[in-house]
């Protein structure tokens, strides 16, 4: 999808202004940190597990190249194959082939971000393919003709009756009248209208999330079972997927595997978790009769060796994004592209540029809550600023946020200078404000005072008052 | 109690400028714990504005001065976790690349602490002698909290302060939408996020809320105030000190105005 | 002209700032890969007995929406079938994996239960299948497909019943993988083409974040334990 994370501050004003998505977004704040609290309390090996995760993760893409060369070998061995894509029209061009080589006409697809990352689905439509989003949520955003809002929940912004409103628009074939209050009701609406495209499809495309080197497998968590029957019925399985996802052995993604479900929504285990290798098997009675896996670049090797290295850890559990309090305000849809959230605001820049994306790592006050929750131990606000150090260096940040920086540090260098001003600004604002305590607006600071006061100053700089009252010479001895 | 040391105070730039009660606060509580107090005058910030803007040189520059003016004391204390976190976290990460800045910046960063923190798990206080009668409620500061451990303590001695009632804020861990120059950068989502805090803070019932940090503080109290609530926000230290009833609130006006 | 694969293989070395993996060092990784050795496995399952493994199984699964029947042996497997079948209001029909170990089951004796072997078909109300083992940590059923055991059967109906025997009860997914290592040890394209790790019914939270059942696979997933003790032959060693 083309992004418009450059629109950050209108997107979030948006956010901000739409009372149905504030209802949404209430929902998921307390819910999800609460389920995963609960998860993790009943693990107490959970805290290791992230140490063994970080550590299978460094491992890997410390010899990426090795990993990936023998899951090639594995998947070939099953009777698999490999598509390398470089970026994403590689990739695209790939999934266009494949269909095209059994003429296929339908295509279902299970919850796959990195196809959203190469806008498979518009690709597929201009190519004469339908393509059928059969999560729940991503089938929601389909009707709407939206881009998801959460990298597991799709549809998280959404209320009930939005959802009804959709189905009814497009389900037109089914009796108007039908009632459609509870989620129950719009649950099994969509197991029945999309049972049929199951079975007609010629093509099923999943993403993954986990690669196996040990036995060329990828591996899809889900709950639903659509990615099962998406990866199952048709006669091609398509994995659109990226590098990063690989891990060395069974035995790591069980590791993996108990992070991640309990990152992500707090279940002990996901309903389905789901390994695939190569086609069907001589004698199988079902499973597709082809296995292909489209292996996506599109900037991460990029990453390795440098800063950023540590993002490629990421296992898109979202639970940074289900802590971060700007995201639970503002929404999915304000970061402009596929990865939202503090996941999203390391990640965009890395695969669309910081001209794009700068303001996804600004957008952050470091509470840290993020990294806290991260189950492979992430540094995202440490990758954040790194990214403002790249904005500082190549001057892409506003000019009056630089110049105001210099002079702070130029004034901060300067203690007596800098004491000086601050006791004449205590003073003068302390005046200014004595007889309400407060700044009900102030020059310079709308930003601050348009929906709060600026507390005054108590009036005399803490270095002065000391001076006064310590001695002339303050307390300051000379140092032993 | 622990021996006699020297402790210079990191009065950090808010409380320099806004509210130099904390500092005196702040003083109070560790000559009362038997530390002696000085205030290095060649200190300005600590530098984390320039540092989380990207500005590492500007940071590097003002860390330097920091690290010079706290040279040969036995602690270094601040009264906000922000402060001490970017002293104690950072000044360390900010040096990597300069070896000999590195070993005087481990070594400032292993004397600093946040204050509560400092009374509670160096000097061993377990209780001050204040009295406040008040129903107040707390918000854990982020960078006191995860970068420091700073939880428990405040909540251990607050729990000694005569006639005061604390009740636990909901999310009290949840960001107050501050983060230096996020809440000018971002001024709406900042004020969501404050909104949401002092909603939380209305639920409680309490008559006041207390932090350890006062950007947080400042936050909050403006939002407060704006929305014509009658909450007192203060930081801890003054509660601490039992100075609470000698100053008025943040963002209160003077009682003789 | 280079392509996608060199370009990316390249890059990836470039960052780690060497060329391709001499043959010492890849030699090594290939050990260890071949050795697959365990991580942290939780004590949770693996520090309890046989009997106390079974109880969490349960005790798991039905966390989950999962029912779970006990029975002495694969004589009571039909009478539990059928019973189950009408405490559900379901028709005595369904179709079956064509799996020696279900054919070993008196299916005559419940002759009402009509039974077609084979793949699940569209309109298939309830499935019977094997398993290869139920793993105690999280209440979770371990299945492959083969030419036995097609995989239609774990998704298409709207009911899956499940024949697992006590013996088969594991405490950890690494010994899942064992398993399933053991029995595609005999031929290497026996791996099998999918491996489900299957936890309770099928179920979504994307509406308001209320949990439903039945999302896309089967509404619900009943387990008959089959208390055998001739049939533990699978039981992996410890550790």
């Amino acid at each position: 999808m083309e992004p418009t994370s450059h629109s950050f501050p209108e997107n979030v004003r948006a956010g901000l202004g739409d009372p149905v998505l504030q209802r949404a977004l209430g929902l998921a704040r307390t819910g999800f940190p609460l389920r995963r609290r609960q998860a993790i309390e009943r693990l107490p090996e959970f805290e290791a597990l992230r140490d063994e995760g970080r550590r299978v993760k460094d491992h890997t893409l410390a010899h990426l190249d090795f990993y990936l060369e023998l899951y090639e070998k594995n998947v070939a061995a099953a009777g698999g194959q490999v598509h390398w894509a470089r970026n994403a029209a590689e990739a695209r061009a790939a999934v266009i082939e494949i269909c095209r080589s059994v003429g296929a006409r339908i295509v279902t697809k299970g919850k796959s971000m990195v196809a959203e990352e190469i806008a498979l689905n518009d690709h597929l439509e201009a190519n004469g393919i339908t393509p059928i989003e059969t999560d729940l949520g991503e089938y929601i955003i389909q009707l709407r003709h939206e881009p998801p809002s959460h990298i597991i929940a799709p549809a998280i912004h959404l209320m009930k009756e939005q959802v009804a409103d959709a189905f009814r628009a497009a389900h037109t074939e089914l009796d108007p009248d039908r009632v459609l209050d509870e989620p129950r009701a719009l649950c099994e609406e969509a197991r029945a209208v999309l049972r049929p495209h199951f079975l007609a499809a010629d093509v099923g495309i999943t993403g993954a999330n986990f690669l196996i080197a040990e036995t060329g497998s990828s591996i899809i968590v889900t709950n639903e079972g659509n990615g099962d029957l998406t990866q199952t019925l048709p006669r091609i399985h398509i994995v659109v997927t990226s590098l990063e996802k690989i891990v060395p052995t069974l035995e790591d993604a069980a590791t993996l595997l108990r992070l991640l479900a309990r990152s992500a929504t707090g279940q002990e285990f996901s309903s389905y978790t789901t390994l695939s290798t190569g086609p069907r098997r001589p004698g199988d009675l079902d499973g597709p009769e082809e296995y292909h896996v489209v292996l996506l670049d599109n900037g991460r090797t990029d990453l390795i060796g440098g800063e950023f290295q540590d993002m490629l850890r990421c296992l898109r559990c979202a639970a940074c994004l289900n802590h971060c309090p700007v995201y639970v305000a503002v929404g999915g849809h304000a970061y402009g592209w596929v990865y939202p959230g503090p996941m999203g605001a390391v990640l965009t820049p890395a695969l669309v540029g910081l001209g794009e994306a700068g303001h996804l790592p600004n957008a952050s006050t470091f509470c840290g809550r993020c990294e806290e929750v991260c189950p492979v131990k992430i540094p995202l606000p440490k990758m954040m600023r790194h990214w403002r150090e790249r904005e500082f260096k190549e001057a892409l940040s506003p000019p009056v946020y630089r110049t105001g920086l210099r002079l702070w540090a130029a004034v901060a260098t300067r203690p007596e200078l800098y004491h000086r001003m601050v006791e004449v600004k205590a003073r003068l604002l302390g005046w200014l404000g004595k007889t309400h305590g407060r700044f009900r607006s102030m020059p310079l600071a709308s930003g601050w005072t348009l929906a709060r006061d600026m507390p005054a100053p108590e009036g005399r700089s803490f270095h002065s008052l000391w001076a006064e009252r310590r001695g002339p010479k303050g307390a300051e001895r000379k140092p032993r | 109690m622990a021996e006699p040391v020297r402790v210079a105070l990191l009065v950090t730039c808010l409380v320099d400028l806004f509210r130099p009660s904390v500092g005196f606060a702040a003083v109070a509580l560790l000559e009362a714990a038997g530390c002696t107090v000085e205030v290095p005058r060649a200190q300005t910030c600590c530098g984390q504005p320039a540092y989380n803007s990207g500005d590492r040189a500007d940071a590097k520059a003002i860390a330097r001065q920091v690290i010079s003016a706290f040279t040969g004391y036995d602690y270094v204390v601040a009264p906000s976790g922000s402060c001490a976190g970017m002293v104690r976290v950072h000044y360390p990460l900010l040096f990597a690349d300069e070896p000999a800045m590195l070993v005087e910046a481990e070594a400032l960063a292993a004397r600093t602490w946040e204050l509560v923190s400092f009374l509670v798990d160096v000097r061993g206080l377990s209780r001050v002698a204040a009295r406040w009668d008040r129903h107040a409620t707390y918000h854990d500061a982020c960078s006191g909290l995860r970068e420091l451990g700073v939880k428990a303590q405040p909540r251990l001695l607050l729990a000694s302060v005569a006639g005061l009632r604390l009740s636990e804020l909901a999310e009290a861990e949840v960001c107050c939408g501050f983060g230096g120059t996020f809440c000018v950068k971002y001024p709406e989502i900042s004020d969501k996020m404050v909104t949401d805090k002092a909603a939380e803070i209305a639920v409680t019932g309490a008559d006041a809320v207390l932090a350890g940090d006062l950007g947080c503080l400042l936050n909050i109290a403006g939002k407060l105030t704006r929305l014509g609530s009658r909450v007192e926000t203060r930081h801890i230290a003054e509660v601490l000190a039992g100075m609470a009833d000698e100053i008025p609130a943040i963002g209160a006006p003077a009682p003789s105005s | 002209m280079s392509t996608a694969r060199d370009d990316i293989l390249a890059g990836i070395r470039r960052g780690l700032q060497r060329g391709p993996l001499l043959a010492e060092p890849a030699a090594r990784l290939a050990e260890g890969v071949a050795a697959h050795r365990r991580n942290l496995v939780p004590a949770r399952a693996a520090a309890l007995d046989h009997r106390a493994r079974i109880d969490l199984f349960m005790a798991m699964a039905e966390e989950v929406q999962t029912t779970v029947a006990r029975v002495a042996s694969d004589d009571k497997v039909p009478a539990e079938v059928a019973r189950y079948l009408a405490a559900e209001n379901l028709p005595a029909e369904l179709v079956m994996a064509p799996d020696p170990s279900l054919d070993r089951i008196p299916w005559d004796t419940r002759p009402l239960l009509a039974i077609r072997r084979g793949r699940a078909e569209p309109g298939d109300a309830v499935s019977v299948t094997p398993c290869l083992a139920g793993i105690a940590e999280t209440g979770t059923l371990l299945l492959v497909s083969g030419t036995d055991t097609p995989t239609t059967l774990n998704f298409l109906p709207d009911t899956h019943i499940v024949v697992l025997r006590a013996g088969q009860v594991v405490a950890s997914y690494e010994d899942g993988w064992d398993l399933v290592r053991a029995r595609a040890s005999s031929a290497p394209e026996a791996w099998p083409r999918t491996v489900n790790l299957i936890t309770g019914p099928s179920r979504t939270g994307d509406i308001e974040q209320k949990i439903q059942l039945g999302a896309h696979g089967p509404r619900r997933l009943h387990i008959v334990l089959v208390d055998d003790p001739e049939t533990s032959a699978n039981e992996p060693s410890p550790g």
